[in-house]
C-alpha cells in the first residue's frame, strides 16, 4: 500500500512536470499515431497478398500489436526514463539521495520517473486491442482472457526484470545507455509473431533479448495456441528474473560506493 | 575543384578519426538498420512461401536478395542530419561552422561517407551472413551492376540535399521530432522499405512514381535485381537528376532564408 501510494507520488511529479510542456502532449499522439499507421498499414499490405502469416490470421496478428503497443507504452512511460535516470545517477554520484530515503531503493529506481505523455501509446493500444478481441470474441472463453491477463502480466515483469538488470550493470560500467539502443532495435521485430522467424532469430528474441514472451506469448493466449507448457514456462520466467533481478540488484548496490567517494 | 579535393581529403581524414573513437557506439547503431530489413525479409518470405513459392513476382529468393540490398542501399544513402542540426543549433555548434570559408554541407558530405566506409567493414559480412542465412542466390549482370553505381551516387546525392534542406526547418524550431516521424512513415511506404512496390496498390506505385523517394532507394535495389528494362533505366535516372537538382535549389533557398533568421543562442 506504502508503495503503492509512493508511485502515485511520482505519477503526480510527473503530471505536473510534463504540464508544463503541454505541446508534448501533441507530438507524441502524432508519433503513435504515425507508428500505428506503419503496423496497421504493414498488416494491410501482407493480407492483400494471403489471408494467413505463419498461421495467424488478421485479427491475431491486430491483437499481436495491441499488445506490442501497450507493452512498448509501459516502457516508454516508466521503464525507459526510470532506468534512464538510474544510470545518469550512477554517474553523477546523485544516486546517494535516493540510497538515503527510507523506501526500498529497487522500488524508487524502478518507478522515479514518469513521462505521462507517453501513455498515448497505451492509449492508442487499447481500441486497437478491444478491436482485436471483439473480433475474436466467439472463441475466446474466460479462461483464456485469464491466461491472457497472466501472461500480459507476465510479459511486463519480464521485461522490467530484465532491463533492470541490465541497467545495475552500470555499478560496474558506467556507460551502458547503449544496451537501451540494443534493447529498443530489437523490440521492433516483435511487431510480428516471432514463430515466423528461422531459428536462430527466434532463439535470439526469446532467451537474448526476451520480446516473444512480452508480445507473441500473450498474443498467443487470445487466438488460442497457447500450450501449458508455453503458459507455465512464462510464469516460471518471470518468477526466476524477478528473483535474479532483485538478487543482482543487492549485489550491485553492495558494490557502489558513490561518484566522489 | 582542386581546392575542394584538398578540403575535402583532410575532412575525410578527420571524420575517420573521430568516428574510430565512438566505435562501440556506432555498431550498436547499425543495429537498427539491420533488424529493419530483415524483419519484412522474414515476413515477405513467409507470405511467398505460403503462396506456393512466389508473390506479385517476387520468389522467396527475391525476397531475401531484394531485402539485402535494400539494406546496403539504405545504409549507404541514410544521413543523421535531420536530428543533428537541431541539436548544433541549441548547443551553438553551428556558429562555429558558420565561421569557416565554406558551406557546411561540404563537412557534413564528407562526415557521412567517412560514415560509410567505416561501417561497411561491417555491413558487408553481414550482408554475406544473411544471403548465407537464407540461401540467397543472386546472378547480376555486368550491365546492371555498371548501371547500380551511378544510380547509387544520384540516390545518395539527391537523399542527401532533400534531408539537409528539411534539416533546415531546425531554424525556425527546435521540436522537429514529429516531422522527422511523418517523413520516415512516409519513406517507408513509398521508398519500397515495407514492401517491393509492386506489391502496393495502383495507386501507392504511381504516387510513388511522382514523389522522390522510390528514386531514393527501390530504384537502385531494383537494377541490382535486373528488373529494370534499358528504357525504365533511363527514365529512373532522368527522374534521379530532376529530384537532385529539385532538391539542391530547395536546400539552397531553404538554407539562406534560415541564415537570415539565425541568431546564435545565449548571444
Amino acid at each position: 500500500m506504502y508503495y503503492f501510494r509512493l508511485f502515485a507520488t511520482y505519477v503526480r511529479v510527473g503530471i505536473l512536470g510534463e504540464l508544463e510542456y503541454r505541446a508534448n502532449f501533441w507530438i507524441n499522439m502524432i508519433q503513435s499515431a504515425l507508428d500505428l499507421g506503419v503496423a496497421l498499414g504493414g498488416l494491410a499490405v501482407v493480407f492483400s497478398h494471403t489471408d494467413t502469416l505463419g498461421g495467424w490470421r488478421p485479427e491475431e496478428l491486430l491483437a499481436l500489436i495491441g499488445v506490442y503497443f501497450l507493452i512498448g507504452g509501459l516502457i516508454r512511460t516508466i521503464i525507459r526514463p526510470s532506468m534512464t535516470q538510474f544510470m545518469e545517477d550512477v554517474r553523477q554520484g546523485t544516486l546517494d539521495f535516493t540510497l538515503t530515503k527510507p523506501a526500498d531503493s529497487q522500488v524508487l529506481v524502478s518507478i522515479q520517473r514518469v513521462e505521462i505523455w507517453r501513455l498515448v501509446d497505451v492509449l492508442i493500444a487499447l481500441p486497437v486491442l478491444g478491436t482485436a478481441l471483439v473480433r475474436l470474441g466467439a472463441q475466446l472463453g474466460l479462461i483464456d482472457t485469464v491466461v491472457f491477463g497472466v501472461t500480459l502480466l507476465c510479459g511486463g515483469l519480464i521485461i522490467y526484470s530484465f532491463w533492470l538488470m541490465l541497467s545495475t550493470c552500470a555499478f560496474w560500467f558506467v556507460k551502458v545507455e547503449n544496451i537501451q539502443v540494443i534493447f529498443m532495435s530489437m523490440w521492433q521485430a516483435g511487431r510480428w509473431p516471432v514463430s515466423i522467424y528461422p531459428a536462430w532469430l527466434r532463439a535470439v528474441l526469446t532467451f537474448l533479448v526476451p520480446v516473444a514472451f512480452a508480445t507473441t506469448v500473450p498474443a498467443s493466449a487470445v487466438s488460442g495456441r497457447i500450450t501449458d507448457a508455453n503458459l507455465y514456462g512464462t510464469i516460471a520466467l518471470a518468477v526466476a528474473m524477478l528473483l535474479v533481478s532483485r538478487w543482482f540488484w543487492r549485489v550491485g548496490i553492495k558494490f557502489y560506493s558513490g561518484a566522489s567517494a | 575543384m582542386l581546392a575542394f579535393y584538398a578540403i575535402y581529403k583532410s575532412y575525410f581524414r578527420l571524420a575517420l578519426m573521430e568516428q574510430f573513437q565512438y566505435r562501440v557506439s556506432m555498431l550498436i547503431w547499425l543495429l537498427g538498420g539491420i533488424i529493419e530489413p530483415l524483419m519484412y525479409l522474414v515476413v515477405w518470405r513467409t507470405v511467398a512461401q505460403q503462396q506456393g513459392g512466389a508473390v506479385g513476382g517476387y520468389t522467396e529468393n527475391d525476397f531475401a536478395v531484394y531485402y539485402i540490398a535494400v539494406m546496403m542501399v539504405s545504409h549507404a544513402t541514410f544521413t543523421w542530419i535531420m536530428w543533428e542540426y537541431v541539436y548544433r543549433i541549441r548547443i551553438g555548434l553551428f556558429s562555429v561552422m558558420l565561421l569557416k570559408p565554406i558551406h557546411p554541407i561540404h563537412n557534413d558530405i564528407s562526415y557521412n561517407v567517412g560514415y560509410k566506409f567505416l561501417t561497411l567493414v561491417v555491413m558487408v559480412p553481414i550482408a554475406a551472413l544473411l544471403a548465407w542465412f537464407f540461401d540467397a542466390s543472386w546472378q547480376p549482370t555486368l550491365w546492371s551492376l555498371a548501371a547500380f553505381v551511378p544510380a547509387l551516387i544520384l540516390a545518395f546525392l539527391s537523399r542527401f540535399y532533400l534531408e539537409w534542406g528539411m534539416a533546415m526547418v531546425a531554424f525556425w524550431t527546435t521540436r522537429i521530432d514529429a516531422m522527422n516521424q511523418a517523413y520516415i512513415v512516409t519513406t517507408l511506404f513509398l521508398s519500397g522499405k515495407l514492401a517491393p512496390l509492386e506489391l502496393f496498390p495502383q495507386f501507392v506505385q504511381v504516387t510513388a512514381n511522382i514523389l522522390p523517394f522510390r528514386w531514393m532507394l527501390a530504384f537502385p535495389v531494383e537494377i541490382l535485381l535486373g528488373r529494370v528494362t534499358p528504357i525504365e533505366l533511363l527514365i529512373g535516372i532522368g527522374a534521379q537528376l530532376f529530384w537532385l537538382l529539385a532538391g539542391y535549389l530547395f536546400m539552397q533557398l531553404i538554407y539562406r532564408a534560415g541564415i537570415k533568421r539565425y541568431a546564435a543562442f545565449g548571444a
